[in-house]
């Protein structure tokens, strides 16, 4: 027998009231949110130059009807609406703009490249629509004060350089550093990086400035400058066919220094093998997603379930595409934001959820990686890992390193 | 079999057919087309005022397209001088009115006539060597143009002007303080249409004087043209002087649209574009090319609610059902209409007389 006092029951009595009127109170719905959906917009390249970037968005279909057949979020199913934006400014802001003003979406979910983004970052944040988890690099993206709707995802770059110049000083205390880094935004959040993360006493440890056009043919002056200085480091960051020219020129004058290159060259298949593997031997790199393509997670839970999604949703994807692991995660990275909104589906609400990741673990995200958010801190993803290329794979190593940069 | 013989012989000389028809029946044409463009500009007018200011944005860059892809037509249909190198005076005049307004703040409306100002001097200058090409010689000269433009504009020594790979952000112009109850889409919308309309008007001039037959005298026969006395070369390097102009006034208009301009928005594909816009509009077409616009616009955006993993295939599916179905584009088709409707009347006529 439960004994009710008079104080349990005078007790009980607000409680029971709060539940009572918590779900009327909690049912808040945006724009894009009925009792049985909730719409989310996107916008990839499917046709143009960037097209092999589209396998990101059909992963990401793949899971949330993977998500429908499970039952929804909280009941509502997901309706993902996801427009091709041909990595075309104009295309992204048209299409963008359909999406907001004629399918009513809640929020846009990463919206894929820098020049894409640019362009609608202006109009998201006077929209007040949520732009979550750009696919880019770029740092501007965490810029919580003056652009409160938009929120990256993946470690920027000039974290990345950070995180080279932490290693590098820990490896080789008295470097010579030459980087060959591309000429331009991109390119110069890696050097901002690395240049911060040495210090203002280390850093004429940069010995050489190798910057390259993408208009170049070639890198071989840069890299031969860099060994006739002297250069015991070599921070190449490349993207994969300038930074496989790096790896074979280095190799061609037997230049051997500690060779450090950047996650957007380090593809086995677009960088490495067309540098010669042998030539790659010993590069360190850093990691956060878990490379398909390595037979160490075959075991892994994370990668076991990752390939069931994809035999059963997306059973055309390539299963080697890393960028099939990216899409995945993405819109694992929104469903958590989803469902910690619970019934209060507001534009407001998402982005203070979005803002509100504590210790989130993507499960194809190297293990002990977590995303973590504030409201002024808008870069979920911090940590990597180091690799080293043992010939024919990446061997990761030593611990989880941190390393986040706001924009400034 | 008469009919069809009779069909392939009109087909080069079309315009010139409409031109005897026009003097035929008197006044009675001459108004039926000024209704005509009396009722699309009242639809233009109206239809801010009917549709999403999501679909106004759309409709505002039809006609931009169609402004830009006028400019093709000027030189390719008039002229007879092939490009594929109009993304990049679209850029230049994108790129003009984005650095006058960020980084000297010009007003907006400024902005186009010095787009306009520049892409003439550049177009003109570029003529001058073109003169020596022709055909696919020029439109490979042109092609080069096309795929430097993203390239120069990425230029490190420019990029303290141009944005680099970032691009400018450009701000979208309010409506002005006597129209201040429109939104700005809806002024943007009118400010567009009123830009486009002075410069079809004047497109439409320019090809009706003599001015014009000399043009058009040089894409039909060059010999001839130069033996009754026209200096075919001023001629073609100003025609391509007004017809960059034409699509830099385009790229300005579109650079204020957006709001941003970046270099990977000027690429090659955007010279296709305006060429698909420009043959299924009508070659030689003033009107045509809004249609092409339109086309430009909407059909990838038709083909992709189709199907997106093959959006491409139906899209090039559309575009072959249209080349079959109009091959002289729009306006052809449209000629092709008036006169069949013509065609059936003229015997029952003669029965009653």
């Amino acid at each position: 027998m439960i004994k009710l006092s008079r104080r349990s029951i005078l007790a009980a009595a607000p409680a029971a009231l709060a539940l009572r009127v918590y779900p009327a109170c909690a049912k808040d719905y945006g724009p894009g949110v009925t009792d049985t959906e909730i719409k989310i917009g996107n916008t990839v390249p499917y046709s143009g130059p960037a097209s092999p970037y589209g396998t990101i968005g059909k992963a990401q279909a793949a899971y949330y009807k993977m998500i429908n057949d499970k039952g929804g979020i909280n009941g509502r199913k997901i309706n993902f609406i996801s427009y091709d934006d041909a990595y075309s400014p104009p295309k992204a802001v048209e299409q963008v703009r359909k999406l907001v003003e004629q399918d009513q979406v809640l929020f846009v979910e990463s919206p894929l490249g820098t020049p894409t983004n640019s362009a609608i970052w202006a109009y998201m944040n006077q929209k007040k629509v949520p732009q979550l988890f750009v696919a880019t690099g770029a740092t501007k993206w965490n810029d919580p004060k003056g652009h409160p709707w938009t929120m990256g995802w993946q470690p920027n770059y000039q974290s990345e350089g950070r995180i080279y110049a932490t290693y590098i000083l820990k490896e080789k205390p008295e470097a010579k550093i030459g980087v060959l880094f591309q000429n331009d935004d991109f390119g110069k959040d890696y050097l901002k990086g690395l240049k911060d993360g040495l210090g203002e006493k280390n850093a004429k440890m940069v010995a050489v400035e190798g910057p390259y056009e993408t208009t170049d043919p070639t890198v071989d002056s840069q890299i031969v400058s860099m060994k006739s200085a002297g250069c015991d480091v070599f921070v190449n960051c490349g993207t994969p066919k300038f930074a496989a020219q790096g790896i074979r020129k280095a190799a061609e004058i037997g230049w051997k220094p500690l060779h450090v290159l950047s996650s957007v060259g380090n593809s086995v298949g677009a960088a490495l093998k067309p540098a010669g593997l042998d030539n790659s031997k010993d590069i360190v790199s850093d990691f956060y997603l878990k490379d398909p393509t390595d037979t160490a997670w075959k075991d892994d839970q994370g990668y076991k379930d990752w390939v069931a999604f994809m035999d059963k949703y997306y059973p055309e994807g390539d299963k080697t595409d890393g960028g099939n692991i990216t899409g995945y995660s993405q819109a694992q990275t929104a469903v958590q934001v989803l469902t910690q909104c619970g019934d209060n589906l507001t534009r407001e609400n998402v982005m203070k959820q979005a803002a509100n990741l504590k210790d989130f673990v993507l499960p194809m995200c190297l293990p002990g990686i977590k995303l973590n958010t504030s409201p002024t801190d808008f870069a979920p993803m911090k940590q990597v890992q180091m690799g080293r290329f043992d010939g024919t794979r990446w061997q990761l190593f030593g611990s989880l390193i941190a390393g986040a940069v706001e924009h400034t | 079999m008469t009919v069809q013989s009779e069909e392939s012989v009109t087909v080069p000389t079309a315009p010139a057919v409409t031109d005897i028809t026009v003097t035929r029946p008197g006044g009675l044409r001459v108004t039926a087309r000024h209704l005509l463009i009396g009722a699309a500009v009242l639809v233009g007018l109206i239809l801010p005022w009917m549709v999403q200011s999501f679909v106004m944005f759309q409709l505002t860059q039809v006609m931009i397209y169609g402004l830009a892809i006028l400019g093709l037509n000027l030189l390719t249909g008039f002229n007879g001088q092939f490009s594929l190198g109009h993304s990049a005076f679209y850029g230049i005049g994108a790129y003009t009115a984005a650095i006058l307004m960020s980084r000297y703040d010009m007003n907006y409306a400024l902005t186009l006539p010095a787009a306009g100002g520049v892409c003439f001097i550049v177009g003109f200058l570029f003529g001058l060597p073109a003169l020596r090409l022709q055909g696919l010689y020029l439109a490979l000269a042109t092609f080069a143009l096309a795929i430097a433009m993203p390239q120069i504009l990425k230029f490190h020594p420019l990029e303290g002007l141009t944005g680099g790979v970032q691009g400018l952000v450009v701000i979208q112009p309010d409506p002005p303080a006597l129209l201040s109850f429109l939104s700005s889409d809806q002024w943007l919308y009118y400010f567009t249409l009123s830009v486009i309309l002075v410069m079809f008007a004047a497109a439409a001039n320019l090809v009706r004087s003599r001015t014009g037959r000399a043009i058009m005298a040089i894409r039909d026969h060059p010999i001839a043209a130069a033996a009754t006395g026209i200096n075919t070369a001023v001629y073609k390097t100003l025609t391509f002087g007004v017809s960059a102009l034409y699509t830099g006034v385009a790229g300005a208009l579109g650079a204020l649209a957006v709001a941003f301009v970046a270099p990977d928005s000027f690429s090659f594909l955007l010279s296709v574009s305006f060429l698909v816009g420009l043959v299924i509009g009508g070659v030689g077409s003033i009107p045509g090319c809004l249609f092409g616009g339109l086309f430009v616009l909407y059909v990838p955006n038709i083909a992709e609610s189709i199907s997106t993993g093959l959006a491409g295939a139906i899209y090039g599916a559309i575009l072959l059902l249209v080349i079959f179905v109009m091959p002289s584009g729009a306006a052809g088709f449209c000629r092709y209409a008036v006169a069949y409707i013509r065609r059936s009347r003229t015997p029952r006529n003669a029965n009653q007389h």
